[in-house]
């Protein structure tokens, strides 16, 4: 459980972004931005709602562009696109489920393998071996993340039959079996219960032994407290604080932010 | 496991089957054989449609269009051929590649238009191509033949088949040879990772994405393979009619394609085979009961043709409340319960 123990020292953060401003129109979601990520640590987002905490998710997956500064990933700057963001080594679970509502959970968690796919497609129309290979492969692993989580036994299931927590579980499962090495979270612990919440915890705190970055953005104040060796918080677009759980809670800007009290 | 054995039982289920199709067509006389060709030409198509509708929620109105462009592409071909003198399964072959060129390049046009549309956008766009064939056809009358279309020369049966059956067996071997690559195939691809593309699009096209999933290059390439799809039936029409024309490929194929797909099960390729059955022996069957019927010739005269239309409609709106997952859902659910009363320990699920 010690999450500083990957990377050597002076190592690039596994993500950096640097000075993010996002403008709609007249609008500034996000100004001047700027969060790092560690290898091997947790870090919190967190804001009130329309903080701009999404928008943040959305430059780093590719789906907005920043009007201004830079994602870097390992220390080089990239420009994220959504379908290559697997082949940065990014996962990203979507607030709510974002699952394929036709398919069985096995094959919800093999579609998170598309970086793995080597064979082409007409290798693919033609059934021949490396693509039939591959596939029987893609299932293996798929299932042994299921395993992993605890949730195997409903592999052939069509996700909208299962309980919230475990569909939960499987966008997680998802996310995980390409063994990403940043994994963001949109929002994992909404509309779960509090023991499942409990359990969802244990399980963010163990992904970084695996070498996995994890970026979580989330509402549950006590979630964010007890999993993250860091938090940023946003307010209104910008950053308004920065450092561990303690440092922030004992920020009377944060308090504000959160509770509306003139701290003046 | 169970991946496994549904792959061999369907394996098994498809050579059975076209043994037994082939087998038919020596008894079959040779109207029949002509109407079991024209299945297996609808049947590319439906086929090549259910896969771009049902697996990857894209819907074309404009497979007709796609066909036409294929029995033109195999009429220009074909001719072209013959005009050298050329003969034998040259002048059979390569036409129908030439089909699957043209119609993969047309499809592959409007499918990058149809990447950036959705559902009732991309009907309209596709329903366009079918509307414009006419006009264009006699537009440009010099080289399509205007509303008579083109007539084909086309490479005759083989002499060996001379005794023993008429040109229409030749036909429907054809047919259903086509029919049986273009299924194979796209059995290939609704069971390999780009049907998994191709359904997660469908589902969620932002999860597919963060998943890896290139949308927009998915989208593109299943409507070019039912684009393809829809070409091979469009050459093999052509084959058999010995004509392409713009009458032969109107708003109605495109509709009745469709209408095929969903009764017959939509996303599925039994399901298209259910449904290019139905639309030949539909109307034959309405036929013969109005005719069965003595009616006065104003009135059979009236419903000629139109009966079949208004039942399939009815029929259409029948499926989609009773058995929303067509012909194809019927028959899984019977097998479901032949198999659960045949062992007790069927439950599968634990919990």
């Amino acid at each position: 459980m010690t999450p500083h123990d990957t990377g050597p020292a002076g190592a690039p953060p596994r993500l950096a972004l640097r000075d993010i401003t996002v403008r709609f129109g007249g609008l500034t979601a996000l100004e001047s931005v700027s969060v790092t990520v560690p290898a091997g640590s947790v870090v919190g987002i967190m804001g009130p709602n329309g903080a701009g905490k999404t928008t943040l998710f959305n430059v780093v997956c590719g789906v907005y562009k920043p009007t201004s500064g830079s994602v870097e990933i390992d220390g080089r700057a990239v420009r994220p696109r959504t379908h290559n963001l697997t082949g940065l080594g990014i996962s990203r679970s979507l607030q709510g489920l974002g699952l394929f509502g036709g398919q069985s959970v096995l094959d919800n968690v093999v579609a998170g393998l598309q970086v793995e796919t080597k064979h082409s497609f007409f290798e693919e129309l033609l059934a021949l071996p490396r693509a039939t290979r591959s596939e029987r492969e893609k299932k293996e692993r798929a299932m042994a993340t299921l395993a992993s989580l605890g949730i195997d036994a409903y592999a052939a299931a069509l996700p909208d039959t299962l309980p919230y927590a475990i569909r939960k579980k499987v966008s997680i499962a998802r996310a995980l079996v390409s063994k990403p090495s940043l994994l963001l979270l949109d929002e994992p612990a909404g509309g779960l219960g509090h023991e499942e919440i409990e359990e969802l915890a244990t399980l963010i705190r163990s992904i970084p032994g695996n070498g996995c970055s994890v970026v979580l953005v989330e509402h549950h104040v006590d979630l964010v407290m007890s999993v993250c060796d860091s938090i940023a918080v946003l307010d209104f677009g910008k950053l308004i604080a920065q450092g561990t759980p303690a440092e922030v809670s004992a920020n009377p800007a944060v308090t504000e932010a959160y509770l509306g009290v003139d701290a003046a | 496991m169970t991946g496994i054995m549904s792959s061999r039982t369907t394996v098994i289920i498809g050579v059975v089957g076209l043994i037994a199709v082939i087998g038919l067509t020596f008894v079959l006389e040779p109207f029949r054989n002509y109407q079991l060709a024209t299945i297996a030409a609808y049947l590319c198509a439906v086929a090549g449609l259910t896969m771009l509708t049902g697996v990857n929620g894209q819907l074309s109105l404009g497979h007709a269009a796609l066909m036409a462009c294929g029995a033109y592409c195999y009429a220009f071909t074909a001719n072209g051929l013959a005009e050298q003198e050329i003969e034998g399964p040259v002048l059979l072959i390569v036409p129908i590649i030439a089909a699957v060129v043209g119609a993969t390049v047309l499809g592959l046009v409007i499918g990058l238009a149809a990447a950036r549309l959705h559902g009732p956008y991309l009907a309209g766009v596709t329903l366009a191509f079918v509307i414009a064939l006419p006009a264009v056809t006699s537009r440009f009358s010099d080289v399509f033949g205007g509303d008579q279309g083109l007539w084909i020369t086309v490479e005759r049966r083989p002499e060996f088949l001379a005794g023993r059956g008429g040109t229409e067996m030749f036909q429907a071997w054809v047919a259903i040879a086509c029919a049986a690559v273009v299924v194979v195939l796209l059995r290939n691809l609704m069971r390999s990772n780009f049907g998994r593309q191709m359904r997660a699009v469908r589902d969620n096209e932002v999860a597919a994405a963060l998943a890896g999933i290139n949308v927009a290059r998915t989208k593109v390439i299943a409507f070019t393979v039912s684009s393809a799809a829809a070409g091979i039936g469009g050459a093999v029409m052509a084959f058999m009619t010995q004509s392409a024309s713009p009458g032969a490929f109107n708003l109605f194929i495109s509709l009745f394609l469709l209408m095929a797909a969903v009764i017959g099960g939509i996303g599925t390729l039994y399901g298209a085979l259910w449904g290019s059955i139905l639309l030949v022996v539909l109307p034959d069957v309405i036929g013969s009961i109005t005719r069965g019927l003595s009616l006065s010739p104003e009135v059979a005269q009236r419903l000629d043709g139109n009966l079949a239309v208004g039942l399939f409609g009815a029929v259409m709106v029948l499926v989609v409340i009773v058995a929303p997952f067509g012909i194809q859902g019927l028959v899984r659910k019977a097998g479901h319960q032949i198999r659960s009363r045949g062992s007790l320990q069927s439950a599968p699920h634990p919990k």
